[in-house]
């Protein structure tokens, strides 16, 4: 069994691929019995997430059921989220 | 649930019997090492400190050096010195006698250089292993076990398989009336919320927010961005955003019981439970400080793949994909990555990390005691003189 990527709570945006994903892959994902379809755009490695729905810039990146930063641009569902398009509110000394 | 252990004259129990060869200050390493290769049997530890601390740095290096000098997996210890450092091994003495432990002390100064130092210390290093040698196994309730829980070179994976399995290993153990370590104050930011909500008490949650407030103003002072330190490269290659992912996943190896204490650096708890260690990340670092605390044994999850272990002490590795555990077969115990594929569950993959721990503790050789992985590092708290 391998299901592609796993949603770890109900309220998070994005999904961590557990095996290595291509683009154009449909995945068929769940959290707590919701079913959550999503198209990769592009390909993501193992590891790294993918977004399940559009996330606008500014707006919460969410993991764990909580923030783990903010869209520096906007964010289509299926799309690969990573530091290119994500920034953490933590430990930000450069915004002093 | 029992183990079996080295039971200690202080009220301690032991999982390991070892004679430590310590030097005091980083002038006595190469003694140090040197008696302890003439004395097959024993393990020594080099560090770069013991000369030049000032004021709470003194005493927080003195407490880290005492506390681990003194850990219950430690039979005896022969400390080492040059004689005209900071932290002789007479300044450690009070602190050494104090919590019973077995020791005798040499120096280079007052010997007269390093033969007749290796010499003198030879001999006495010989008799206090024969002394230790003594000591039979027997067994102990596992309540008397404190876990120090710890993850190195960390992926996305590691919040997903062997985090959350190892709290379920640290849940269960602490269901049995045992303690269990989470230090890596950085990895607590951006979860700070998450964890002072299982605060025991209030003073608990005021000293959580005190740490990892700290924490965070002396990174703000460096005047950059944290990432690329914390995530490091690998965590960022391997899938790691921000730092408040990287926390998220890494606070769930303490699991999910009431946080009961506030320990500092090196200190040991005064309760039974989960209880979190102040301090930086570095892996070595924390490893030490885990045993100055009084851990006699450590579960270390890594995804990008750690060799680390300790000089005293069984460290549990537990892979958080099958691929490094295949890569990385002599420095890795268990495999977590089993439940991604959907092989496991996390309950059976905790039980599972239980059980091997009670099995190091018994004796079992873990992978980087085999290969004599022995990293050792203090955190210091001031400039070094």
């Amino acid at each position: 069994m391998n299901f592609g990527a796993l949603i770890i709570d109900p309220k998070d945006n994005v999904a961590t691929a557990v095996r290595p994903l291509s683009a154009g892959e449909r995945l068929r994902l769940s959290v707590d019995g919701k079913g959550v379809e999503v198209t990769l755009k592009e390909d993501i490695a193992q590891g790294h997430k993918l977004a399940l729905v559009s996330i606008k810039q500014g707006e919460p990146v969410i993991k764990y059921g909580e923030t783990i930063g903010l869209a520096t641009c906007d964010i289509l569902a299926g799309e690969h989220v990573h530091v290119h398009n994500v920034e953490g509110r933590k430990g930000r000394g450069d915004r002093r | 649930m029992m183990f079996q252990c080295y039971r200690r004259g202080n009220g301690t129990f032991g999982v390991r019997n070892h004679l430590l060869v310590f030097p005091t200050v980083l002038c006595a390493n190469a003694v140090a090492e040197k008696i302890s290769l003439a004395v097959p049997g024993s393990v020594y530890v080099s560090h770069p400190l013991g000369c030049g601390h000032l004021g709470a740095d003194k005493e927080h290096v003195m407490r880290s050096m005492a506390g681990y000098c003194s850990n219950p997996n430690v039979g005896g210890v022969l400390l080492v010195g040059l004689g005209c450092e900071l932290i002789t091994p007479e300044t450690l003495a009070p602190e050494l006698s104090r919590s019973g432990q077995r020791f005798q002390m040499v120096s280079i100064q007052e010997c007269g250089g390093t033969l007749k130092t290796v010499e003198k210390g030879r001999s006495l290093a010989s008799a206090l292993l024969e002394e230790i040698g003594q000591i039979r196994r027997e067994p102990a309730e596992i309540s008397r076990l404190t876990m120090g829980v710890k993850c190195g070179g960390s992926d996305t994976l590691s919040g997903l398989t062997a985090n959350p399995a190892l709290g379920v290993a640290a849940d269960l153990l602490v269901e049995h009336g045992g303690t269990v370590l989470l230090s890596e104050v950085p990895e607590m930011l951006g979860a700070e919320e998450v964890l002072a909500k299982r605060a025991a008490t209030p003073e608990v949650r005021r000293r959580i927010f005190e740490i990892t407030r700290a924490m965070e103003d002396s990174i703000l002072k460096m005047g950059v961005d944290v990432r690329g330190s914390e995530p490091s490269p690998g965590n960022i290659a391997g899938g790691l955003t921000t730092l408040e992912e990287k926390s998220l996943g890494a606070i769930l190896k303490g699991g999910t019981t009431p946080i009961v204490e506030v320990v500092p650096y090196g200190a040991r708890p005064e309760k039974k439970g989960l209880a979190i260690m102040d301090g930086p990340a570095l892996d070595a670092v924390v490893l030490s400080g885990f045993s100055s605390a009084g851990a006699q044994v450590m579960v270390f999850t890594t995804g990008r793949g750690s060799p680390l272990g300790s000089a005293i002490a069984p460290v549990v590795k537990v892979a958080t994909n099958s691929q490094i555990y295949a890569r990385m077969p002599d420095n890795i115990d268990i495999n977590a990555g089993t439940i991604v594929e959907g092989t496991e569950t996390l309950r059976e993959k905790g039980r599972q990390i239980l059980e091997e721990v009670l099995a190091a503790a018994s004796g079992k050789e873990t992978a980087s005691e085999k290969l004599g992985h022995r990293e050792f590092a203090i955190h210091t708290l001031g400039p070094t003189l």
